[in-house]
């Protein structure tokens, strides 16, 4: 027990480490940047680009949660496993998006 | 350690004996231990348990005879909503990571406790704060919830009964479940003794880690649709309701992307508690240890794609059924991995069929007839035969009963000398098991027939040719629970009147057999180094023999 509380604080201590290095200037630079890509998301959203809209909004949604995971969630910072356990998450959510699409994509209209 | 102050040597007293900071009720209702969190929850699922078979037991009397027999068509709903949520959400999911999860996990990898003993405790709260929300749903509101414990669309936005609280409620019980989860792939990853690699980890313990992903991975998507349902009663959104734009066919989406992995939240760690018991009573390594832990992650990834054979005649489209079929079909490879490993590893051993092994050997015919009849169902075409029809009840019943019900028992029989430091009367537990067995078959074999010919599950009432097959099934259902009965008298006998149980009374190898039965509180007085699988058995050394 004693051993796994000195591996946590030893883990703390280096999370901390690798915190301070990024600096708030670099937070700041990340905020900015979601609200320029919120602004950006508007403005798609008003121009009328019909089914590109969506895709669209999707690609800008990606790259804020990009930005939010890695910043702001520290895992651009992390070790590896947590880079790894992200990932599968992330792959879990594309694939169900992609099983139920076709679903939606091929289903026949209700007369 | 568990509860601060030691008032007694940690390595020498049991974990019952221990006496921490509280005292009494206190000493369990707040203990960080993880074997007193385990039997916490024992007691309390098979609380849940006696309720669910007292409402199926009160549908098969119903079902006696045509027409109305004991209660009213609408009571019937109820009951059977009611015996679907309390089995699936408080008893058979949280299961047996919940319990010999909790109780095992920890001293099989060689730990002293889980990565976060208090978070534990959370789970059991919010598990037991779920179970609370779901009774006090009954009696409040518009009254017991009458949908199937699915919650389909659009009749759980319409009916007046208390649906918002009740899916309130497995929300909660949703959350139990994701701290349970992190808790134990923390716990595998970080809490691991010198020398326990990831494969030389015992098959029960890559069960519960595979498990442990899909519990994390896929309850909070139940989550966020049992929230929608309460936003669409509540607010209107329009999701779900037809009326107001929604599509239907997407709550059942959302709603099988989690219950369908679900179904194999139940199962894998249920086999895994296979993995135990057969090389500990064949008294042989384990045949093909590799390929069977990684088929428990394979199980649980492929059984993650194919929510969709729930929505066959849904409307969903042609393309999404012949893909959900083929994964289907796809999940019957590592499951049949498992199963021809399992018997490999009985050949040529020197079995002894005591009850934990009895039941096992009872698991491998029932479940061979539950993953059969569920070709018959991931084919199309049969399926839509036989949809929403008993064939389906008598399958889940045989795939969900058969494999976390009947190893629960086993497991139970197992593990419980070393659980309680008791042994129980062998004979006794046999006979239970053997008449429990006739009765299982007698209640759910049935249902196939019937369910091919064309009975419709859920129904009140029905047509005068099914009643043969309804009485062998309520007669079923009599013989069966008798023998639940009996196996609970004996054990329960067993704790205050049993022989006192030997630190390893069945020759297992797992590094739970090698402490002292009840364990120490911290389990292990020095962490144990690792140096071979967990299935080697020493047929010279004294421990073996």
């Amino acid at each position: 027990m004693k051993d796994t509380t000195r591996d946590t604080k030893a883990l703390e201590r280096e999370l901390e480490e690798e915190l301070h290095s990024t600096g708030y200037g670099t937070y700041i630079l990340v905020w900015l940047g979601l609200i320029g890509l919120t602004a950006i998301t508007v403005t798609v959203a008003g121009l009328n680009l019909g089914s590109f809209a969506l895709i669209a909004a999707l690609i800008i949604a990606t790259v804020k949660s990009a930005l939010v995971v890695n910043y702001f969630m520290h895992i651009k910072f992390d070790t590896p496993i947590f880079k790894i356990f992200v990932t599968i998450c992330i792959i879990v959510v594309l694939t169900i998006f992609i099983i139920t699409f076709f679903d939606y994509l091929y289903r026949e209209p209700l007369i | 350690m568990a509860n601060g102050i030691l008032a007694t040597d940690p390595n020498r007293v049991s974990f019952y004996e221990y006496e921490g900071k509280h005292k009494g009720i206190l000493s369990w209702l707040l203990s960080t231990d993880h074997k007193r969190i385990g039997l916490l929850y024992l007691i309390s699922l098979l609380a849940f348990f006696a309720v669910g078979v007292t409402l199926g037991f009160l549908m098969r009397l119903e079902m006696i005879s045509p027409g109305p027999t004991i209660m009213a068509p609408n009571t019937y709903n109820s009951v059977f909503t009611l015996h679907g949520v309390i089995m699936v959400f408080l008893f058979i999911l949280p299961g047996l990571p919940a319990i010999f999860g909790n109780f095992f996990l920890p001293i099989q990898i060689g730990a002293r406790d889980v990565a976060f003993p208090r978070i534990n405790l959370l789970s059991w709260y919010l598990y037991l704060i779920g179970g609370v929300l779901a009774i006090v749903s009954l009696f409040t509101g518009g009254g017991i919830m009458d949908t199937g414990w699915t919650f389909y669309v659009p009749y759980s936005i319409r009916t007046t009964s208390n649906i918002s609280l009740s899916v309130f409620a497995a929300f909660v019980l949703g959350f139990s479940s994701i701290l349970t989860a992190v808790n134990f792939i923390t716990t595998a990853h970080r809490m691991r003794a010198p020398g326990m690699t990831f494969f030389r980890m015992p098959l029960f313990v890559w069960a519960l880690y595979s498990t442990a992903w899909i519990q994390l991975l896929a309850t909070p998507i139940l989550g966020i649709t049992l929230l929608l349902i309460i936003a669409e009663r509540m607010l209107g959104v329009g999701i779900f309701d037809p009326n107001l734009g929604g599509d239907p066919i997407l709550y059942q989406h959302m709603f099988w992307i989690y219950s369908h992995p679900a179904v194999y939240i139940m199962a894998i760690p249920a086999f895994g508690v296979v993995s135990e018991i057969i090389p500990t009573f064949s008294k042989k390594n384990i045949f093909g240890y590799t390929p069977v832990a990684i088929s428990s992650l394979a199980i649980a990834f492929v059984g993650y794609l194919v929510w969709g054979h729930h929505m066959f005649s849904s409307g969903i489209s042609d393309i999404s059924r012949l893909i959900f079929s083929l994964l289907t079909f796809l999940v019957a490879i590592p499951t049949g991995v498992k199963v021809f490993n399992w018997v490999a590893t009985m050949y040529k051993g020197s079995i002894t069929v005591k009850t934990p092994m009895l039941f096992v050997l009872f698991f491998i015919v029932i479940f061979s007839i539950g993953g059969l009849t569920g070709l018959v169902l991931g084919a199309i075409n049969t399926d839509i035969h036989v949809t929403d029809t008993y064939f389906v009840v008598g399958h889940f019943h045989y795939v969900m009963f058969g494999s976390m019900g009947i190893l629960l028992f086993a497991g139970l029989h197992y593990w419980f000398p070393k659980m309680f430091g008791r042994m129980y009367h062998e004979k006794m537990a046999q006979v239970s098991a053997w008449i429990f067995f006739v009765g299982f078959n007698l209640l759910y074999f049935p249902m196939f027939i019937m369910g091919y010919l064309g009975m419709p599950r859920r129904y009140y009432d029905y047509l005068p040719e099914f009643t043969t097959y309804h009485v062998i099934a309520t007669v079923g259902s009599w013989i069966m629970i008798t023998g639940m009965i009996i196996m609970f008298a004996n054990l329960i006998r067993s704790l205050y009147t049993g022989a006192k149980a030997t630190e390893n009374p069945w020759g297992g190898t797992t590094l739970e057999w090698k402490i002292p039965s009840p364990p120490p509180l911290e389990n292990f007085r020095e962490i144990p180094v690792i140096t071979e699988g967990p299935y080697e058995h020493h047929f010279n050394k004294e421990e073996n023999t």
